[in-house]
């Protein structure tokens, strides 16, 4: 499986860093060395860390109803804007339809109803977001593994990228998971919380839950989820929002 | 500690006992510390720093400490820190709560002034954090982190393997008399330093104090940091037991940075009260000069 952060990347551009910062002297002290390598490998010992402890895919911990929080705070988009979504919702995101394309042998075009249809995963898990808080709810979804195994994957696949309806300072929201993550059997796309229809400002009618990773990654109003070999031409080439603004691709910490 | 060099160092004046008072006592230099304690005990002060301060920006984001499994803006604190402003004076105030109580902390914590005199709301005043925002405080402190843990490893188990902690860290039994242990008590309160062949070794407050930081506060800071990950509690459950929660884990990782920081600022100050100059020395280069037994 190619990591996104690959150690030859990180090896390389640690070596020229450092070497640059030799070669240059104290003139370029200040605009020559950027910490970046440094801590780009940091990044790259957790995710492979995390990734040997993980290696038997083990299941987050899920809790009792009663352990569910009173509240559940909804961070990012709280409403996409737009006439469209508007309208879907306002009909019940009839009209709403999911698809899985990509790298994939039979992309699929899926609606609301015929997700429902579909073998469901109930799970009340923890939601811990990178500020620092926790929440504890119920999602009710189909296992993402599923839908990836109905449209068959091509041999090149290598991450999911769920692409969103709504936009945070003008740009499509979107995330991206690889494919470790993606088989986990509590990545689920979500159409129920609580026990109830998924509430639009947690992401109707469908949000990602990838539990071994914190808030940001677990997108809200997917709308496609597509199999890519590489994300380095979409956004700004780090894999998502967030990422593409300076945030870990991987955030399983 | 090892004494392997103190003989050559003391060499040439008193190798025997009695002739000490004949000569006038002299300095004796011992080697104090190893190269691998040295090089990892600052190791672990770079590691610190990086990971207080980076600590310190993560708390900002969200200056508030809950207990139990969650916690969020509108669920019940234990701690907390706010930046308001006054609803009559319309003046900004820091306010830190803890549990009930509301302590006023203008100008140290909730509300800071700037070198131009202008007030800025944060918990920490951005002076003591490190990172321009979340991600790069998160960056910081998982890297800072990674070398603590290496550094730590390290140390442990040279410190076993070598016969560090057995040597120069477990207290010695006549230490652990209670008389010793109130007399150790009453000079470090007179500010009364050993001399001589007790200076060879550390005191027994001091050793109580290091192995609690070693092996207790240390440890404790680093598994309450690793139940806020996801994906380490997905491998080790457990982990929420131990601590009561995600939200516990992250108040107790709170207060044993506290606590380190408590040990830091005593430990520093019993530097400078019992020679700085020396002590820093025994740090940099091994060599740790000995005052003479005062002669009668």
């Amino acid at each position: 499986m190619t990591l996104k952060i690959s150690r030859r990347r990180v090896l390389t551009a640690g070596m020229a860093t450092f070497g640059s910062s030799l070669l240059a002297g104290c003139d370029r002290i200040y605009d020559g060395i950027s910490p970046r390598p440094l801590l780009d490998f940091g990044q790259w010992m957790s995710l492979h860390a995390h990734r040997l402890l993980l290696a038997g895919q083990p299941l987050v911990r899920e809790y009792a109803l009663a352990d569910i929080s009173p509240q559940f705070p909804p961070n990012g988009t709280q409403m996409p804007d737009g006439i469209d979504y508007f309208e879907m919702m306002a009909t019940g995101f009839e009209r709403f339809r999911l698809t899985v394309d990509g790298m994939v042998k039979k992309p699929l075009s899926l609606s609301l109803a015929e997700i429902k249809m579909m073998p469901s995963r109930t799970q009340i898990t923890q939601h811990s977001c990178d500020e620092g808080w926790t929440a504890i709810g119920q999602w009710t979804g189909v296992q993402l593994a599923h839908l990836l195994q109905m449209a068959q994957l091509a041999p090149e696949a290598r991450y999911v990228v769920f692409h969103c309806l709504d936009e945070l300072d003008g740009e499509s929201y979107y995330e991206s998971i690889d494919l470790f993550d993606a088989f986990h059997p509590q990545t689920i796309l979500a159409y129920g919380m609580n026990g109830r229809t998924l509430p639009v400002e947690h992401g109707a009618p469908l949000r990602l839950r990838v539990e071994r990773q914190i808030g940001y990654k677990n997108a809200k109003y997917v709308t496609r989820v597509e199999v890519v070999s590489s994300f380095e031409r979409m956004g700004s080439g780090r894999g998502g929002f967030w990422p593409d603004r300076g945030y870990q691709w991987y955030a399983g910490l | 500690m090892r004494m392997a060099l103190s003989e050559q160092s003391a060499a040439g004046d008193a190798g025997i006992a009695g002739t000490v008072r004949a000569v006038p006592a002299r300095r004796e230099l011992v080697y104090r510390h190893s190269v691998l304690v040295r090089i990892t005990h600052w190791m672990n002060v770079l590691c610190l720093t990086l990971l207080l301060m980076s600590g310190l920006k993560l708390f900002n984001v969200h200056p508030a400490l809950y207990w139990g499994n969650y916690g969020y803006v509108g669920a019940p604190t234990v701690f907390s820190i706010d930046g308001v402003l006054d609803r009559f004076t319309q003046e900004p105030v820091g306010l830190m709560r803890i549990g009930n109580r509301t302590i006023e902390t203008t100008g140290y914590l909730g509300v800071t002034y700037d070198s131009e005199g202008y007030p800025r709301r944060g918990a920490f005043p951005q002076w003591a954090t490190l990172g321009a925002d979340l991600a790069l405080a998160r960056d910081w402190h998982f890297l800072a982190a990674w070398f603590f843990v290496i550094n730590g490893a390290i140390y442990l188990l040279s410190g076993f393997i070598g016969g560090h902690f057995r040597r120069d860290l477990a207290p010695d039994r006549e230490q652990l008399r209670p008389r010793h242990i109130l007399r150790d008590i009453w000079d470090h309160v007179r500010l009364r330093r050993p001399r001589g062949e007790e200076a060879k070794r550390y005191n027994v407050l001091q050793k109580f104090a290091y192995l609690a930081v070693i092996f207790v506060l240390l440890p404790t800071i680093l598994l309450a940091g690793l139940t806020m990950s996801p994906a380490v509690t997905a491998a080790f459950p457990f982990l929420f037991d131990l601590f009561g929660g995600r939200q516990s884990a992250r108040t107790i990782h709170f207060i044993a940075a506290n606590l380190l920081v408590l040990f830091v600022a005593v430990h520093v100050l019993e530097v400078l009260l019992s020679g700085a100059f020396n002590l820093m020395r025994s740090m940099i280069t091994g060599r740790y000069a000995i005052r003479p037994e005062r002669t009668p």
